[in-house]
């Protein structure tokens, strides 16, 4: 399950928004409690995909490298990620699957016309390599 | 030599859930050999043909290897290792 307090999930949104026509990227730093993973802060990475940024992501990871540090100065772990994929389905495309690894949530925001339209999470299981779905709540623990 | 590497949640199965461990060499390609004595398998998810596998980045103290001598570049004692895994995905194709 992935906790997302509100305020949270709506600047997630916003980014993917104000990103659009591009792919837009972040990470969640968060705790990891019973394979729950509870977000406390989300923080956009910038997407250095600069070939095909409108249906390519790569995050930045030197800003990743900073956020792994912050996470450990405040007793948090990189807990997941988003990214946004504009005129499409919040599914995850072949090479999301490819690309991902286990342990994270991957939270998914489709943005048509520039308005985020739905958003889900997805966690890679392993043999054989596929993401699940998990669900979202944004209640408090 | 003793440092300290960081290891991120992909990983962490393989170091027994642990976010940092330690381990001894005179290299960073040193280290991460010795690595799988202590941690089995470890070093067979992070090389490919003796090489590291692209989806991985290594910074040492915050530089990224790549741009000091990759695997050969030597540690100090204290030194921090971090391994970043690479983010990335597309939209479905149309």
């Amino acid at each position: 399950m992935l906790r997302i307090p509100e305020p949270l999930l709506l600047q997630v949104l916003a980014h993917c928004e104000d990103g659009y026509p591009a792919e837009c990227c972040g990470a969640f730093l968060g705790r990891v409690r019973d394979g729950e993973r509870a977000v406390e802060e989300a923080h956009p990475l910038t997407n250095v995909n600069r070939e095909r940024p409108r249906d390519r992501y790569e995050a930045d990871p030197r800003e990743l490298l900073a956020l792994e540090r912050k996470a450990r100065e405040n007793a948090l772990s990189v807990v997941g990620f988003y990214h946004s994929h504009p005129d499409h389905p919040e599914r995850p495309s072949a090479t999301d699957t490819e690309r991902a690894w286990p342990g994270y949530s991957y939270l998914i925001v489709s943005v048509r016309e520039g308005r985020a339209t739905g958003w889900r999470s997805w966690v890679l299981e392993e043999d054989p390599r596929r993401f699940v779905e998990e669900p979202i709540t944004g209640s408090a623990a | 030599m003793a440092i300290r590497i960081r290891i991120a949640a992909p990983l962490r199965p393989l170091t027994g859930g642990r976010d940092e461990i330690q381990a001894s060499g005179a290299s960073v390609g040193e280290v991460l050999e010795s690595l799988e004595t202590l941690h089995p398998g470890f070093a067979a998810n992070i090389f490919e043909n003796g090489q590291i596998r692209r989806f991985f980045s290594f910074y040492l103290n915050g530089e990224d290897i790549r741009f000091l001598a990759g695997l050969h570049t030597p540690v100090s004692d204290g030194d921090v290792l971090s391994i970043i895994p690479a983010i990335a995905g597309a939209r479905p194709s149309t």
